[in-house]
């Protein structure tokens, strides 16, 4: 009777071990807090109503980079407990960490990392960012916007829940690799958490690409073609085609692998027919398009950063277009390189390799327009422009690691060696991340409505940037000695010790950039009255968002404009189009806000949470429940709301007023 | 069947008449539909029955070699006829043209996600068999049966 | 924005979400390539194919294609009943489909040849399994379809929302055009 109503949830699962316990304690200890503070400051139905409910992508836009945020610091807490035990554990000493203990959180840290705060940052600056600069009010769909964002929190909450139910988390790396992630060798909840954390997500972020690609295509001003878009736009383009390419590949392999640990079928296991490279084989099919995802849109962000900062138009128009497009065709024909060691022989390997060299050659067209930019322009030096020349450096370098292990008698050496750790952390980090810090810096008075502090922005560039190389150099040399990945104890006799150590000194320096960026947010906040944006357009920027006030009205544009060519709004500045006074206002069409994606999400979160557990009549009440919503939603014909011509005139004129 | 066949000839003269051109190409007429599912079916017996017949033979009649593309031949056709008939793929409007380029590159990735599967895992397969599997592997290969 | 430029936007993002699915259902058939004979000692495809069964099921599926592709002409020539009735009949014949495939899984399953004997069968369930789940997801899509039109009757959003259904239907019996040939088909060749 207990195993029918509760699964396989015990006590046992309660936490119990030092970690789960001052886990749980926290994540209480901050959710309380959160609850306590809305209470006291009576905001519930301001926040239920403004933010929770809105189909606003702007306002969806920043809950993902709040979300994102807190799950960098997660992810953050995470590698630094991994750089201290690697910098300790060396000889006669074990470090503060178990092995199995050590194993999830590598683990963790690469899920969190890349699912939760890559994507969701990127998510929240596209979201911000691409209606305005198409000259759109929202996105195709409101309520799948909505909803994808639910389903990103329910994921999140999904993959901290381990934390108070459950005590392990999967021990098998960032992608689970079968068979250690079947049942005979990872028995406990821990993977299918992974699952279920990543699926829930998944679902969202599919939802978000088939949103976001039928926006760009279809609700762009009209004027923009294709070929007038800015760079940004195109490379969310491109990155959303990928989405749509390839998660649904990563769906059928989570749900494989759950079938397998389920329900007893035998795709991936040991016996029984089950070929556990296939696994392998599937899960990079989506994870080598998945990294090319992360790092399109932040190649966009540096494509908008270079020009307004060079005050030059974007070197190469065309073929920085065909170079994203190229990136993208050949992202999805790379993915064994990920796996030459795995012996599919001398003609496999030898094509991968080949279309891996290959794809390097687009990337490098792209950063050289970039320096095109940057030649003869006027280079103003503010905190963006910083992050962008940090990226060229830090991702040349790993740019050219990477071509090297493109090469499969070299692979054959440097796989699952430190060398191929630093290679992709210097991706990541100096590609996408630094993309976000540029977009962020970039964006934020546009968003925000006053400017950040550029002397804070400037320390904590530097201070990531040298905690950046700290890092990562010696994890390249390391990897040429032979250091291996993931390992929790070494032996002193290795002659590693010294450099992981300079390793961990460089997680300190990155610490404190991090201290300084959130010091840059909060002192920001504090001076904003004298630091407001008040002509929207504080960079002198030369495409459409720069258009709209700072922060610019819930509807956008209060009339679309016409476009006539690339770099709109420069155009628009130097031909006086803005100043005819002669507006010509016309009903504004927006969605309402609804409570659906919350509920749907809801009920989804109890459908994973479920399965991991067992717990068969909780996982029909959630799909039941998930489905009977989306059906209530389609029987609701009122979804939208009007604001009359009229209206739009007297908003537009109290705005103009108070400028 | 023959209510079918009845229903739609008697549609057919209304329907006829109640569109456009245009309209037909982006929705459909009766007649574009019952041409495409009187061709759907021919297909699908023209794949199905070599195929009976070949098993009824005990894999004598018609041989792996030619029944395979055949059948695939024949399921690529009919994949064709729905598309044009059924889901409107081969029309002229800008809606037609911007869903037959997401096909298209939707069939990209299809073919390959397939194919480079079976070619990656075939090859992996061939390195990991052992000697006595290896040999039967060649024996199966060429064909040679004790 | 007036609800035609919506029925257009609505009706080319389902596609995209429907070329989603056929990236799923790629993925499907690209395992049950490479699994189809690890059969670990049990039954192979050649034993499960039954030629005039699996010709019924593919010949009702398609004549559901056929049905509900006059549904949507009945639609869009504003002809309600009509509708409702080859609406109706589209959900009989997915109703004798499911029957038909649900019966072959439950002889399977009986005779001890179920998803968890081999890594052949767990794809085979898997793979027409995902399928027929997709085409339940449509009986039931169907039926709140009827149910709208009945209450409300051919609007602009109810004859959207039959459009869509029909895209999906038709983009399910394709996908079984290909189940029918790679799995059934190719086992009784080889």
């Amino acid at each position: 009777m207990m195993g029918f109503i509760f699964g396989k949830l015990t006590f046992a699962a309660l936490p119990h071990e030092w970690y789960t316990i001052g886990g749980a304690y926290s994540m209480v200890a901050m959710g309380v807090g959160v609850l306590v503070v809305l209470t006291y400051l009576k905001r519930w139905k301001w926040l239920w109503r403004q933010w929770l409910t809105s189909t606003d992508p702007k306002k969806i836009g920043m809950m993902y980079i709040i979300v994102a945020s807190l799950m960098f610091f997660r992810g953050g807490l995470d590698a630094g407990l991994i750089w201290l035990q690697q910098a300790l554990s060396a000889g006669g000493s074990h470090g503060f960490l178990s092995a199995d203990h050590f194993q999830q959180i590598f683990t963790a840290h690469g899920d969190i990392m890349v699912f939760f705060v890559t994507m969701g940052f990127l998510f929240g600056l596209i979201n911000l960012i691409v209606p305005l600069q198409i000259g759109a009010r929202d996105l195709a769909f409101p309520f799948l916007n909505s909803l994808g964002f639910w389903l990103y929190v329910a994921g999140a909450v999904l993959i901290n829940l381990f934390f108070v139910l459950g005590g392990n988390f999967a021990a098998t790396g960032w992608l689970a690799q079968a068979p250690l992630s079947e049942l005979q060798y990872s028995p406990g909840v821990g993977v299918d958490y992974w699952i279920w954390s990543l699926q829930v997500s998944g679902l969202g972020t599919l939802l978000g690409g088939i949103n976001l690609l039928v926006t760009i295509l279809k609700m762009r001003a009209p004027g923009m073609t294709l070929m007038k878009m800015p760079l940004f736009v195109w490379t969310s383009l491109c990155s959303m085609v990928l989405v749509i390419s390839v998660f649904p590949i990563l769906t059928v392999t989570m749900g494989l692998l759950f079938l397998d640990r389920f329900a007893g079928f035998h795709f991936f296991t040991t016996g029984f027919g089950g070929n556990a490279m296939m696994y392998t084989n599937l899960i990079w099919m989506w994870g080598h398009p998945e990294v090319y995802i992360l790092i399109l849109p932040a190649f966009g962000v540096y494509s908008e950063v270079v020009a307004t900062f060079s005050q030059k138009r974007l070197a190469g128009y065309i073929s920085m277009v065909c170079a994203t497009i190229a990136i993208t065709l050949l992202a999805l024909s790379v993915w064994l390189h990920h796996f030459f060691t795995m012996g599919a022989g001398a003609d496999v390997n030898a094509f991968f390799g080949m279309m891996t060299m290959v794809i390097a050659i687009p990337t490098g067209a792209q950063v050289f327009n970039w320096l095109f930019t940057m030649y003869k322009g006027r280079i103003r030096f503010f905190t963006p422009m910083r992050w962008f020349l940090g990226f060229v450096s830090t991702f040349t370098l790993g740019g050219v690691a990477g071509v090297m292990m493109a090469v499969p008698p070299i692979d054959f050496q440097v796989h699952n060696s430190l060398f191929l750790v630093a290679h992709f952390h210097t991706m990541i980090i100096g590609g996408a991340l630094f993309g976000i810090f540029a977009g962020f810096t970039y964006w934020f008075p546009k968003v925000m409505g006053f400017r950040l502090n550029e002397r804070l922005g400037r320390y904590a560039f530097w201070c990531w940037i040298v905690g950046f190389f700290t890092s990562f150099v010696p994890l390249y040399i390391l990897g040429f000695m032979g250091a291996t990945r993931r390992l929790d104890h070494y032996d002193v006799s290795t002659g590693w010790q010294p450099l992981f150590m300079v390793s961990a000194a460089g997680l300190v320096i990155i610490a404190c950039g991090v201290a300084l960026q959130i010091a840059q947010v909060i002192m920001s906040i504090k001076q904003r009255k004298q630091n407001l944006d008040t002509t929207g357009d504080p960079w002198n920027g030369r495409t459409l968002e720069w258009s709209t006030a700072s922060p610019p009205p819930f509807y956008n544009f209060a009339i679309i404009p016409k476009v006539a060519s690339r770099d709109a709004f420069w155009e628009m500045k130097f031909s006086d189009a803005r100043a005819s006074k002669d507006k010509h206002y016309e009903d504004i069409v927006l969605s309402k806000n609804t409570a659906m994606g919350i509920y749907v999400a809801g009920f989804v979160f109890l459908v994973g949470f479920a399965l991991v557990w067992h717990i068969i009549w909780l996982a029909l009440v959630g799909l039941f429940g998930a489905i009977a919503c989306v059906i209530i939603r389609t029987f609701d014909e009122e979804t939208e709301y009007v604001i009359p011509a009229a209206e739009v005139a007297k908003l537009e004129a109290g705005r103009n007023a108070n400028e | 069947m023959d209510l079918y066949i009845y229903n739609s000839l008697s549609f057919w003269g209304y329907f006829m008449k109640s569109q456009t051109q245009t309209e037909k190409s982006q929705h459909g007429s009766v007649r574009s539909y019952t041409i495409g599912f009187l061709l759907s079916i021919i297909l699908t017996f023209a794949a199905y029955i070599p195929v009976v017949i070949h098993q009824n033979s005990y894999h004598q009649t018609f041989s792996h070699e030619l029944l395979i593309p055949l059948v695939l031949f024949f399921a690529l056709l009919q994949l064709m006829v729905q598309l044009i008939f059924f889901l409107h793929l081969a029309g002229s409007g800008s809606s037609a043209r911007w869903n037959l380029a997401v096909f298209i590159s939707t069939v990209c990735i299809v073919l390959v996600i397939v194919i480079g599967s079976v070619w990656i895992m075939s090859h992996l397969n061939y390195n990991m068999m052992s000697g006595s599997n290896m040999n039967k592997y060649i024996q199966n290969q060429e064909g040679i049966h004790k | 924005m007036n609800k035609h430029d919506n029925n257009d936007k609505t009706i080319f993002g389902f596609w995209v979400y429907l070329m989603t699915d056929l990236v799923m259902f790629a993925a499907l058939f690209a395992a049950f390539a490479v699994l189809r004979n690890n059969t670990f000692g049990g039954i192979a495809i050649r034993d499960i194919f039954n030629p005039p069964f699996v010709l019924i099921e593919t010949l009702i599926l398609l004549t559901s294609s056929f049905s509900i592709g006059l549904t949507i002409l009945s639609a869009q020539a504003n002809k309600k009943t009509q509708t409702i009735f080859f609406l109706l009949t589209t959900f009989a014949l997915g109703v004798s489909f499911l029957t038909m495939e649900l019966i072959e899984f439950s002889h399977l399953i009986h005779d001890g040849n179920s998803f968890q004997r081999s890594a052949f069968l767990s794809s085979f369930f898997t793979l027409v399994g995902t399928h027929g789940l997709h085409i339940t997801a449509g009986l039931v899509w169907m039926g709140i379809l009827i149910i709208q039109v009945l209450g409300r009757g051919l609007t602009i959003s109810t004859v959207r929302k039959l459009t869509l259904l029909t895209l999906f239907w038709h983009f399910l019996d394709i996908v079984w055009i290909f189940i029918f040939t790679i799995v059934y088909l190719f086992g009784g060749i080889l």
